[in-house]
């Protein structure tokens, strides 16, 4: 059976704290460790503040829509916005001998996550991304 | 949420203990109060980061900045008291070799005598 969660939130940086101690109770729920937890709400986080930084240039008050589900022996999460079509070389992970201030989000989501996929058009940016659920027992 | 930042100086060192959360909201906080520190040059920065429960790559990025114009004058910038989930950021990104990071204050102060 799949669970599913929908958060909805404004693009403003002082709601991601509230949107990670949802996805923490999520994750918990979902069986995952503690270090694991903490990985992917971090995961999570770098996404949605590159949703806040790049699609909507640091506007506060636009939509931000984070789809969980829990079921498959998946933990799926989709991030959308409405924001404009992000150019993915220019939040491309760098490279982790670059000691620079920043890229660093999205290679922290790539080294987290199992699935790592971005679209974007004229409509909106969706980020997928996937992490096989702990086995029980 | 916002940081709570206090400051601790005498000639030789600045040391800023940090509580709350580091990421994309609070980081531009971490960063003034950080770079006004900087900007005097003193010969030992310290950042204790024992009150921090969690820190994403905004919060990482304003340290490197820390530590790249503490060396450009050649002072030394050090990190202690990471708490297991924010010792982990700096491990997940390679950065844990870069920084100087202690387990307390007292090693971090004076590294060669521990």
């Amino acid at each position: 059976m799949e669970s599913s969660i929908s958060l909805h939130i404004t693009s403003d940086p002082s709601l991601l704290s509230s949107m990670r101690t949802v996805l923490y109770k999520i994750c918990e729920t979902a069986g995952y460790s503690v270090s694991e937890i903490n990985k992917i709400v971090l995961a999570v986080d770098e996404a949605c503040a590159n949703v806040i930084k790049h699609a909507y240039k640091n506007e506060r008050e636009q939509p931000i829509t984070i789809n969980c589900s829990v079921g498959n022996g998946l933990l799926e999460i989709e991030i959308l916005d409405n924001g404009e079509p992000v150019d993915v070389k220019k939040i491309k992970s760098r490279e982790l001998d670059e000691i620079r201030p920043g890229g660093l989000g999205v290679y922290l989501m790539k080294s987290v996550m199992d699935t790592v996929t971005y679209n974007g058009s004229k409509q909106g940016n969706s980020l997928y991304m996937s992490k096989q659920l702990p086995k029980k027992g | 949420m916002s940081l709570e930042i206090r400051t601790e100086k005498n000639d030789q060192s600045v040391l800023l203990h940090i509580k709350g959360e580091v990421d994309l909201y609070s980081s531009p906080q971490l960063r003034k109060e950080m770079m006004e520190q900087i900007k005097k040059k003193a010969p030992l920065i310290l950042i204790n980061l024992e009150g921090v429960r969690y820190m994403d790559s905004s919060g990482v990025a304003t340290l490197i900045e820390g530590l790249q114009h503490c060396k450009k004058y050649k002072g030394r910038f050090a990190l202690f008291g990471l708490q297991e989930n924010v010792k982990e950021v700096f491990a997940l990104t390679r950065l844990d070799k870069i920084f100087e990071i202690h387990k307390d204050r007292a090693s971090a102060t004076n590294p060669s005598a521990v």
